[in-house]
């Protein structure tokens, strides 16, 4: 069989607590009611340095630093205290300090509207020198800044909305229409930082894969956010835009969505085109969110903990033709949530997880490691929300015990198993099955691993569309090889090949004659 | 408990009588099913939503409470709840919402 390949992934995130201030919703409609709010004059008490975010224990794993499993032998709280020494740089990408994701809003700005004060650049500049993902161009076209009057001026008259370093303005957004709700200063803030995150995620694939850019035939985006206008709001083409920044010059490409379900319909779409032969390198990606940050600020307050949603996510994965070495994607594996499966847990689950193995002659134990809604659980617990990844190692366990594949005093075992921790952050899209699949291919790829599967899950009722729920998920093996179909293939087009050069070179002679 | 769904509670209350409606729950942390169960009786406790100051002293009730569970085909049942059975704690589910239904429910 000849199956489409996880060629490489890359994971980063950027530190920005201010940028939670401003524009995570939370925050957001909290100003709308009262300005003068407790939670929003408490909510900069809570906020961590870069350090403590750097030392966060499942960052370094977002990152590729450590292995999630690892997280289980680390005491909780995890944001108590030191657990780990982390690194700015992982495996898999970055945390990039929030002043530098400021010059990377800018890098990305198509339209003047992202303005960064002057003195702040010059103070900023010898760092972004020091970037290994700036070039010297990339410097150039950030440039060298607006005088703090002119930003003071737009921020005022509220045509602009603040780019802030605690209690300093650095820069702005400004919006990019005086009417159009869809092109306010908030939300081109929120597009381009989701463009700029998915920028960073995308050119460490490059830097991952040892990829030239101009191979990535296309790009396929799959965060949540809509860009567009008035007249067709979620119009897109944020692929396009993020592949701009990358020197994917020889790329086209669209937006996917489908809620936290995204990444996952990414992926299986891009395996689709690379096995159909359209394609040979399609790039999924996606930045994240900026506003989810302090989604549970108020829940993290009241317990005294520290606002663990100060980070914006980005993902890239690439999906190439078979190399005959790096782990596939099985497209006949494909478990899918269909419209009529129904919204129970159950149905989810049965429809997930084990409709594709039971095709497939395949068992729950066959899975090595399940890749679900990876969201840090002590984020989401003091919310009410629980432990997110527990909750669904445990749903499909109970299926396991549902159709007697396992004895019910299994389960936690099973869990522990066959689950891990979760160590992605409440990014919607971004923790949604894909978190791992980085991990999953380097571990399939050492031969620890023989089968891991990522599962996507969203939630459509908050469009207001449909009270349908969604979901989709495959599985990654080792590749076996090219097989000898294969090499018979390729012999055969050769040959077909040549035959059609010789005979255009006979009708060539004969039209000359 | 979701803005959204206290708006519907509340209309609700008002087009049918507080005296024909049960909340049933489907919480699956026994926290929320608390909160959820506080909301459709002595009012929103975050005080965020339309049910904020609102004393409905509605019936409210866990689906896998033996009285609702009971009244539900077999058959349903099992294809729609019995799985989750497995993964949540049942008695905490139970215990969160039976007793703000005894202290507050008008029954």
């Amino acid at each position: 069989m000849y199956e489409p390949v996880v060629k490489g992934a890359a994971y980063i995130l950027a530190h920005t607590p201010n940028m939670a201030f401003e524009y995570g919703t939370t925050q957001y409609v909290e100003r709308q009611k009262d300005p003068q709010s407790k939670y929003l004059m408490q909510f900069g008490d809570h906020l961590r340095t870069y350090e403590q975010v750097m030392n966060y224990a499942p960052f370094q794993a977002y990152i590729g630093n450590i292995h999630p499993d690892q997280l289980t032998a680390i005491d909780r709280p995890w944001y108590e205290g030191d657990k780990v020494e982390g690194k700015r740089y992982g495996k898999y990408g970055e945390i990039v300090p929030e002043d530098e994701f400021y010059a990377w809003l800018q890098l990305v700005d198509a339209f003047e509207l992202v303005w960064l004060e002057e003195e702040f650049l010059t103070e900023l500049k010898p760092r972004l020198e020091a970037s290994p993902m700036l070039t010297a161009e990339d410097i150039k076209t950030i440039g060298g800044g607006r005088s703090l009057k002119e930003i003071q001026k737009r921020v005022e008259e509220k045509t602009a909305a603040p780019l802030m370093l605690k209690d300093r303005l650095v820069g702005c957004v400004r919006r990019a229409h005086e009417l159009d709700s869809t092109l306010t200063a908030h939300v081109i803030a929120e597009n381009t930082a989701s463009k700029a995150s998915g920028v960073l995620a995308l050119r460490y694939l490059l830097k991952n894969t040892g990829v030239d850019p101009r191979e990535i035939d296309y790009i396929i985006e799959c965060s949540e956010e809509a860009c567009g206008d008035m007249n067709q709001r979620g119009g897109g083409n944020l692929a396009k835009a993020i592949g701009e920044h990358a020197g994917c010059a020889g790329a086209t490409g669209s937006d996917t969505r489908a809620f936290c379900a995204g990444p996952a319909h990414a992926m299986v779409l891009a395996a689709a085109l690379v096995k159909a032969g359209m394609f040979s390198n399609v790039a999924v990606v996606a930045g994240g969110s900026t506003a989810k940050l302090g989604m549970n600020g108020k829940d993290h307050i009241k317990k005294g903990m520290p606002i663990l949603e100060d980070v914006v996510g980005g993902f890239a994965v690439l999906i190439s033709e078979n190399d005959g070495h790096n782990p596939i994607i099985r497209t006949d594996s494909l478990g899918k949530h269909d419209i009529g499966t129904g919204s129970s847990p159950q149905a989810v689950m049965q429809a997930l997880v084990t409709n594709p193995l039971d095709r497939l002659g395949l068992t729950m134990e066959d899975v090595d490691k399940y890749s679900v809604e990876m969201q840090v659980a002590e984020i989401t617990e003091p919310a009410g929300a629980g432990d997110v990844p527990t909750a669904n190692y445990r749903m499909i366990a109970a299926l396991g015990v549902m159709k007697k594949q396992l004895e019910r005093s299994a389960i936690p075992d099973f869990v522990a198993r066959h689950g891990m921790p979760g160590f992605a952050p409440t990014q919607g899209h971004i923790p949604s099955g894909v978190p791992f699949v980085g991990h999953a291919r380097d571990l399939i790829l050492a031969g620890q691993m023989q089968r891991a599967m990522i599962i996507g899950k969203g939630s459509l009722f908050l469009a207001r569309m449909t009270n349908l729920f969604d979901g989709i998920s495959f599985l990654m093996e080792p590749n076996p090889g090219r097989t000898d179909d294969q090499a018979i293939d390729e012999g055969a087009v050769k040959k077909l090949i040549a035959d059609a050069l010789r005979q255009v070179a006979l009708d060539l002679a004969q039209s000359e004659d | 408990m979701d803005l959204e769904n206290q708006a519907r509670i509340k209309e609700l209350g008002e087009e049918h009588g507080a005296e024909n409606l049960v909340v049933v729950l489907g919480a699956a942390d026994a926290d929320c099913a608390e909160l959820a169960a506080e909301t459709v009786t002595v009012g929103d406790p975050t005080y965020a939503g339309p049910l904020t100051g609102v004393q409905l002293e509605l019936p409210v009730y866990h689906v896998m409470e033996p009285d609702i569970k009971d009244q539900v085909d077999e058959g349903v049942y099992e294809e729609q709840v019995a799985m989750m059975e497995m993964v949540v704690e049942v008695e905490a589910l139970i215990d969160a919402v039976k007793g703000v239904r005894e202290q507050h429910s008008k029954l």
